[in-house]
């Protein structure tokens, strides 16, 4: 298998096209048909795949980072009379189970990057539908702020999943229809069943856009609504952006290496270690400073490389379950870089670095392996490292130190970074939603800012699951490895999905709990997927035939 | 005239027993006044108050299909026929082969064909906007009468269409029929649906050539679309095409009589070669080398109208049994072609081949391939009038990979020949292939009008007979 990679740039984009002007940017989808991931299907009518998406992730990290200036991006399309088509059904079709879940996943990470864009950079979305606007498509729309349609009188949005391909809108298409744009239920129920969907008045009555032009007046009216978003934002005028400069990576047989983190590979025990070292200069002395850094700042550089990781691990190595997350490094110069990004409050980079680490975080929450993290003499898992150990399924600190090691005993230290700064999806904070039955065990935390927190103390504060001393440490470790390894795969995902997420539902948690857990569902039901089925007949002209058996 | 004392039966030709269908009149009364509004705003232009002899069918019997007289045009009796049931009819092709066929709309269908009726209804008013100039220079009344004869029946197949939407299609039937009116060809705001159909029809050649190479699309499509399980669909069908034979003949025999008379007057004048077009121009003639031209374009947009080669919408509604292919009752197959193949034209590593593909994926091509061989037969009869004069010269189909904008080649730039060439020479020898503008203000430049019956203008030949065998100075238009 031709191994993935998510990192891509502007000049190597053959799906989109960035066009700034301004404060508003205009994001052009026109996706080639032959640059698909694979040369089995064709991209007809700007359908997608993974590379499309890549590419989409990419350009909306950069709008962040490389344009302050960009206040609202308006997302379109650059072909003629069609908006987009959605995933492409053929590449669905092709696609084994594990590829289709995680295409799912990343592309519902984009478009909630999109939101977060909105909601928190700032850089307000907006998408013009110039032309036919089914599944995916509709469901890119959706992740935007504002949708306008174009009113020529056949150009429509839809969900048609149901009644074409036996399958559900994947992408959060449901979820948003219902919970963002509040579309009362039994006229969601027709749309998402109506293949056709909808246009015109129908579709601003019913909420599913916000306006439509017809096309004479289309581009004013499209530039007009980007301006005027675009003064609802705080994002400086004349702030300069830097570079996403590109990863330096070295990929081997046994791991990939980065300059921050790095991924070793043990195959015979399916697991591999995942180590975030520390920053290894002095953080800058002012927020400036950390500016003149730019792409080298070591939060956003160890970002970036972290989640260039977690990206390849699930996409590239899925014979490997279980992870097990290290760091490495002086936990004070971790605590100093967390403060810059705090003091940093009002600064547009320091914003976007901490929302940065948010999304990697979240990344980190939705990886189908198990996550164990171990805290030893010479980790700093201080503040925003920390959150690894939260993250965690369980984590495990040596008590004391190793014989023959002189390092001082492994400590944890927390910091403001761990009371807010990285919300998850459900909307809490990692230790919120780990002490969701001792609210006081927060306060109690929270109180030991800025100590030195031994094997003990961690125990005591239930910050980490189990203390081991030395003589433990190997043996528990290897027994907990192999039983931990020994499990179904498949049960120990979806153990390890439901309890990630304790505490209350949002939008967020709905589409990866619900939309996407019954959607990986039918994804494996012979209606869709089965010689008979929707999904694998698409396309060839045979309808599908059904098992009639609700399930 | 108040719609609320309109006589169905009367003056809307039907055998559908509109008078008694109580949802269809309903929906109809609010639809007519829009639609004689849309044929004053939209029909021909500067000829609503004259008399022109029409025919008008008012049953689908031998007696009652083709009643000719004079009369204005929005007064016209449009009706709604069906050719008659055929007892106890199966539904020919696809999944649901054999299965008697459907009355009422099948369910599980519903999008698709309602779809597929929106589509052809669309096309059959957008012809008719497209076309409604050019009563002011037609060549003779006995052109300008052929002319309102397309325009009414287009209208008359737009009825046919929004009958089937109104009755079987409630009230989302109800909405696209009201958007059938709405649709303007060419209009920035609300073009109509295909490309082809927005574009002008700006000169009497074209017309000639689009209702040759367009209408036969409609044509393939009707053909189609008779065969399908939907019985009224293909009851409809049917009795459109009786018409649309009409509308070939007018631009078959429309291009032969220009073809005729330039061949005539090269003769006359003692010129043999086609390619001095300067000298057949003065003639007051079409030179052929333009007319050679104007086939190549109006040609490969009318390729465009078949979609992809290879469509799955096209599979889907074949496997449903809702559009079959062309004259399926003769074909000798299964008819439902699960595990059949078909080859497809592609571009293969730079090279067009010939590529089998699933038959069902292909039947945009098989149709169009039907249609090609339906278009070279009337090339082939004016090559032989023009053979008849002795000039020397022959009009050819250029290869399908020439000038495309939907498709397989729609990338790529192609010779008539089919040779694959890069963009820059494209641009230095298309206007040898395609109508340049100078091509355009000459033939346009010839359009003068002639409404003296019996007289017809200097490019084209009177017609060998009359319409209902009238004499050749019969007056078919009184122009008001």
């Amino acid at each position: 298998m031709q191994a993935i990679d998510f990192q891509t740039e502007p000049s190597r984009y053959r799906h989109w096209r960035i066009v700034c002007d301004g404060d508003v940017a205009t994001l052009i989808m026109d996706v080639d048909p032959a640059g698909g991931l694979s040369g089995d299907y064709e991209l007809k009518l700007n359908s997608y795949d993974l590379a499309v998406d890549i590419e989409l992730n990419d350009a909306v990290q950069r709008l962040r980072f490389e344009h302050p200036e960009v206040r609202c991006v308006v997302i379109k399309s650059g072909k003629d009379n069609v908006f987009c088509a959605g995933a492409n059904i053929r590449m669905l079709g092709k696609s084994k189970h594990g590829a289709k879940v995680n295409f799912c996943k990343f592309t519902n990470e984009t478009r909630l990057a999109i939101e977060d864009a909105s909601a928190n950079s700032r850089q307000i979305y907006m998408c013009a539908v110039n032309g036919s606007c089914a599944g995916g498509g509709y469901e890119l729309a959706l992740a935007t702020d504002y949708i306008m349609l174009v009113d020529d009188r056949r150009s429509t949005v839809s969900l048609p999943e149901t009644p074409l391909l036996g399958v559900l809108p994947g992408t959060g298409g449901i979820t948003r229809v219902t919970d963002k744009r509040k579309v009362r239920r039994d006229r969601a129920d027709f749309f998402c069943s109506t293949e056709e969907g909808i246009r015109g008045a129908k579709a601003v009555e019913w909420r599913l856009v916000d306006e439509t032009v017809p096309p004479s007046k289309w581009d004013d009216a499209v530039t007009v609504r980007a301006r005027d978003l675009a003064t609802r934002s705080d994002r400086p005028a004349t702030a300069k952006g830097i570079a996403l400069t590109p990863l330096q990576r070295e990929f081997t047989e046994s791991g990939v290496s980065y300059a921050h983190v790095s991924v070793e590979i043990d195959r015979d025990r399916a697991v591999a270690t995942l180590t975030v070292r520390g920053p290894s200069e002095p953080s800058p002395a002012s927020v400036e400073a950390a500016h003149a850094l730019g792409a080298a700042f070591w939060p956003l550089a160890m970002a970036r490389e972290l989640e260039d990781a977690i990206l390849h691990l699930r996409s590239n190595e899925p014979a490997i379950g279980l992870l097990l997350l290290r760091t490495e490094g002086d936990a004070q110069a971790v605590l100093d870089h967390d403060a810059l990004l705090i003091k940093g409050e009002s600064d547009w980079l320091m914003r976007e670095i901490r929302h940065y680490l948010k999304r990697v975080l979240k990344r980190l929450d939705l990886t189908a392996k198990t996550l164990f993290a171990l805290i030893e003499p010479g980790s700093c898992f201080a503040g925003t490292l920390a959150e690894l150990a939260f993250a965690a399924d369980r984590s495990f600190m040596l008590i004391g130190t190793r014989e023959g090691d002189n390092r001082a005993p492994a400590a944890m230290i927390l910091s403001e970074a761990n009371f807010g700064l990285y919300p998850m999806g459900n909307g809490l904070t990692r230790l919120q939603s780990r002490f969701l039955g001792e609210p006081d065990s927060v306060e109690k935390a929270r109180a030991s800012i800025g100590q030195n927190l031994d094997g003990d103390a961690a125990v005591d504060l239930g910050l980490v699951t189990f203390g081991y001393e030395d003589f433990d440490w190997d043996d528990e470790l290897r027994v907990m490895t192999e039983e931990r390894v020994s499990h179904s795969p498949d049960s120990l995902t979806g153990m390890e999905a439901n309890l990630r997420f304790a505490g209350p539902e949002t939008m967020e948690t709905k589409i990866f709990g619900r939309l996407t857990a019954w959607q990986n569902w039918i994804f494996q039901r012979p209606n869709a997927v089965g010689e008979q089925g929707a999904l694998k007949l698409y396309g060839s002209g045979v309808k599908a035939s059904f098992d009639k058996e609700r399930v | 005239m108040s719609i609320a004392q309109v006589d169905y039966n009367g003056l809307i030709p039907n055998n559908v027993g509109l008078g008694d269908d109580v949802r269809v009149k309903r929906a109809l009364e609010k639809w007519h006044p829009g639609y004689i509004n849309w044929w004053k705003d939209m029909g021909p232009d500067g000829f609503q108050e004259s008399m022109v002899y029409l025919r008008t069918a008012v049953s689908v019997d031998s007696k009652g299909w083709a009643v000719f007289d004079y009369v204005r045009m929005p007064e016209y009796r449009w009706g709604i026929l069906l050719a008659p049931a055929a007892e106890g009819r199966t539904i020919p092709f696809g999944a649901h082969a054999g299965e008697p066929a459907w009355q009422e709309v099948p369910g599980e269908y519903r999008a698709m064909l309602r779809r597929m009726i929106v589509i052809q209804g669309d096309t059959e008013p957008a012809s008719v906007e497209q076309q409604r100039h050019l009563g002011k220079t037609a060549p003779s009344l006995y052109d300008m009468r052929n002319l309102f004869q397309v325009n009414v029946e287009e209208g008359r197949h737009l009825w046919a269409m929004v009958y089937l939407l109104h009755k079987y299609f409630g009230n989302d039937g109800r909405d696209e029929a009201e958007g059938l009116l709405q649709r303007r060809s060419g209009d920035a705001d609300q073009p109509r649906m295909l490309g082809a159909f927005n574009e002008a029809t700006p000169d009497w050649l074209s017309f000639f050539m689009f209702t040759f190479f367009v209408d036969r699309d409609g044509k393939m499509q009707l053909e189609a679309q008779a065969q399908s399980g939907f019985d009224p669909l293909s009851r409809t069908c049917r009795f459109m095409l009786t018409e649309e034979a009409h509308h070939m003949f007018v631009g078959e025999t429309g291009i032969g009589r220009t073809v005729q008379r330039t061949c005539e007057a090269m003769v006359k004048a003692g010129i043999d070669d086609p390619s001095n077009i300067e000298a057949v121009r003065k003639l007051g003639v079409i030179d052929l080398p333009t007319i050679q031209k104007k086939l190549n374009l109006h040609y490969s947009l009318a390729l465009d109208l078949f979609g992809s080669e290879v469509s799955t919408n096209a599979a889907n509604v074949f496997n449903a049994g809702l559009k079959g292919r062309f004259q399926e009752h003769r074909l000798q197959d299964d008819h439902k072609l699960e595990n059949a193949t078909y080859p497809v034209l592609k571009l293969v590593g730079g090279e067009i081949k010939r590529v089998d593909e699933p038959a069902l994926t292909a039947l945009n091509m098989r149709l169009r391939d039907d249609y090609t061989n339906d278009c070279s037969k009337g090339v082939a009869r004016w090559n032989k009038i023009i053979e008849a004069t002795g000039i020397k010269f022959t009009l050819t189909l250029p290869h399908v990979a020439f000038h495309r904008h939907i498709g397989e080649f729609r990338n790529t730039q192609a010779s008539p020949s089919g040779e694959l060439l890069d963009a820059a020479a494209w641009e230095k020898k298309k206007d040898n292939w395609l109508p340049s503008s100078a091509d355009g203000d000459f033939i346009t430049g010839l359009m003068q009008p002639v409404v003296e019956p019996g007289k017809f203008a200097s490019w084209i030949a009177p017609p060998k007979v009359g319409i209902d065998n009238k004499p050749g100075d019969f007056e078919y238009v009184k122009i008001a």
